[in-house]
């Protein structure tokens, strides 16, 4: 069935809203009424039909926009993709990898037609159709990673795998909750967490890395992260943070439904076949308090995970001035009855 | 945000030399010079014909360690009036540099920061190049928000030397740039609050 893509915005007017349908099939991601690190990691295999895991890589009603935003991210900065050198072949694979899952999952929408070495590609949602050759550079108008980067929501890093390490050696980040591909490029899978509280005392980074080390052609891994944003905003970088950080300042018991935002990054991970490097997909995806609560269970279970989550994580994740406001709102859509176990709506 | 505590922050493991290197760049600033005497004893002259020094006195000038490292004798010592212009000859050594060469690199954090983002340049891999820290803490830092950087930063809030925003200083370090990340601390406040700057690198 064609999506029906929205036009909205996530700036200055702030239009995106999510349609009742899209709030259901919402990732919501606790599945129990507290949160702690983990090395939540499992294997990316299809789900059920109408959830977000009924394609690899998911498509739905904020495509065109979420587009249009990324192309004026990167027009104000270009830094926001970075690829080094060595990481062409990569791309490539990375370019292949996007085609066929959205071509795959979404036939009405996008179709690739392989002659050899020329590729036909069409994108209909953005009115795309071009003929080139795969690996050729000069056959794209811009790099294999950001062309296709440029048609796929989430952000992309790809990360190189060499010495027992992976490496953030490219990327197109746009729509992330404050880190830098521009400051971390070129770091390894330690020093780009570095920032991240409590995780390294509790070795998860060495296990999630030692896991990663090992991951399969052809058997894809997800994890859940989360975190909380004012106003829809996709481009909340550090970049533009002295723009941004304000709006944290604004948030009133009469405006936290519309204005707090649960942010939600679906983290899928693969690794490709010429280059053996790994690619890193971060899809966000944006509810406001309002759009929450409409489903009962989550609006029980969010208000428990936000009013015990540890101080530590409060402050990383930059929700500090305006946790207790959303916990007290949140607090009259919780009636202290038992929530049912996994992140599904009942 | 975390400011302190964040494990990207580098660790310099000084400059013990590496014996089974075919030739030795040093780049030696200030009390960095001391790195390199400190170990002069045991090393020999064999050792010395495979090296080059280069060397500006920056803070510590007039201490003499200038002739104290070209006593040493290496095959090429020269000395810089300024760390830019070490840099100038350091990017010539790197771009005839063959397999086997290792980088020393010792002086003050900021200037060990130009050295590893010139090193970069070159395609070295940053674990390669050996580091010691000796002399001034003050830091080179990158507005994440201009991408300008500034030098020998020592107090945290300081004013972007670019764009004039306040910056915290943040432990998250870029090998890559060499330099610490500064984020804006008052993003979140009213116009007229201010804090007062302390002097934290020194
Ligand atoms: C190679 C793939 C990965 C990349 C490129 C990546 C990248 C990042 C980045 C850039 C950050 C932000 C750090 C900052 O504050 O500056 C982050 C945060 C984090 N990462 Fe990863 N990561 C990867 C895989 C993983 C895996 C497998 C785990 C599993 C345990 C993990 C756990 C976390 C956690 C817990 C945070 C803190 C997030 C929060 O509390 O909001 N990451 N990651």
């Amino acid at each position: 069935m064609a999506i029906m893509f929205r036009q909205e915005t996530f700036r200055d007017d702030f239009t995106y809203r999510n349609s009742p349908a899209n709030i259901h099939r919402f990732p919501f991601p606790f599945d129990r009424d507290e949160y702690a690190y983990s090395v939540n990691i499992e294997p990316h295999v299809p789900g059920r039909k109408g959830t977000i895991y009924e394609s690899l890589i998911d498509v739905d009603e904020h495509y065109v926009a979420e587009m249009a935003d990324r192309a004026l991210v990167l027009k104000e900065d270009p830094l926001r993709y970075q690829a080094l050198p060595h990481m062409m072949q990569a791309q490539w694979d990375v370019l292949e990898l996007l085609m066929e899952q959205q071509a795959a999952g979404y036939p009405e929408h996008f179709s690739l037609t392989r002659n050899g070495d020329r590729w036909r590609w069409i994108n209909r949602p953005l009115g795309i159709d071009d003929t080139f050759t795969f690996g050729a550079r000069e056959t794209l108008p811009y790099e294999p990673l950001e062309y296709i980067g440029r048609q796929t929501q989430g952000d992309l890093c790809i990360v190189d795998q060499r010495d027992n390490n992976l490496w953030m050696d490219a990327g197109l980040v746009t729509t992330q909750a404050d880190w830098s591909l521009d400051f971390d490029v070129g770091m390894n899978f330690m020093e780009w967490h570095g920032p991240v509280p409590l995780a390294h005392g509790m070795g998860i980074f060495d296990r999630a890395l030692k896991f990663l080390l090992n991951l399969q052609l052809g058997q894809p891994v997800r994890r859940f992260n989360w975190t909380m944003t004012v106003n829809p905003r996709l481009d909340t970088s550090p970049e533009n943070y002295h723009k941004w950080g304000r709006d944290r300042t604004t948030v009133t018991p009469v405006n936290v439904g519309r204005k707090v935002h649960l942010r939600v990054e679906l983290q899928t991970l693969w690794r490709l076949p010429r280059s053996n490097a790994m690619l890193f997909v971060i899809r966000c995806y944006l509810m406001s308090m309002e759009e929450l609560v409409t489903v009962p269970k989550w609006a029980r279970r969010f208000h428990r995970v936000l009013k015990t989550l540890p101080q530590e994580l409060v402050d990383y994740k930059g929700m500090t001035r305006y946790r207790d406001t959303t916990v007290e709102w949140l607090s009259r859509h919780d009636d202290g009855a038992p929530t049912s176990p996994g992140i599904w709506p009942d | 945000m975390l400011v302190e505590g964040i494990t990207s922050r580098p660790v310099h493991g000084g400059i013990q030399v590496d014996l089974f290197a075919r030739r030795h760049f040093f780049a030696l600033e200030g009390e960095g010079a001391l790195a390199l005497l400190a170990q002069a004893p045991a090393l020999d002259e064999a050792f010395f014909d495979r090296c080059e020094v280069l060397y500006a006195a920056a803070d510590a000038a007039g201490r003499g360690y200038d002739e104290a490292l070209a006593r040493l004798k290496p095959d090429l010592f020269r000395q810089t009036p300024t760390v830019e212009t070490l840099l100038f000859r350091l990017r010539g050594c790197l771009s005839r540099a063959t397999m086997g060469t290792r980088l020393y690199v010792a002086g003050g954090e900021g200037f060990i920061g130009r050295c590893m983002n010139v090193a970069a340049g070159f395609g070295m891999d940053a674990g390669t190049v050996l580091t010691e820290h000796r002399g001034s803490a003050a830091r080179r830092v990158q507005c994440v928000h201009c991408k300008g950087i500034t030098e020998d930063v020592s107090e945290s809030p300081f004013a972007c030397s670019h764009c004039g925003l306040n910056l915290l200083v943040r432990d998250h370090y870029s090998k890559r740039l060499g330099a610490f990340q500064g984020v804006c601390i008052d993003a979140e406040e009213p116009v007229s609050a201010s804090r007062t700057p302390e002097e934290v690198f020194q």
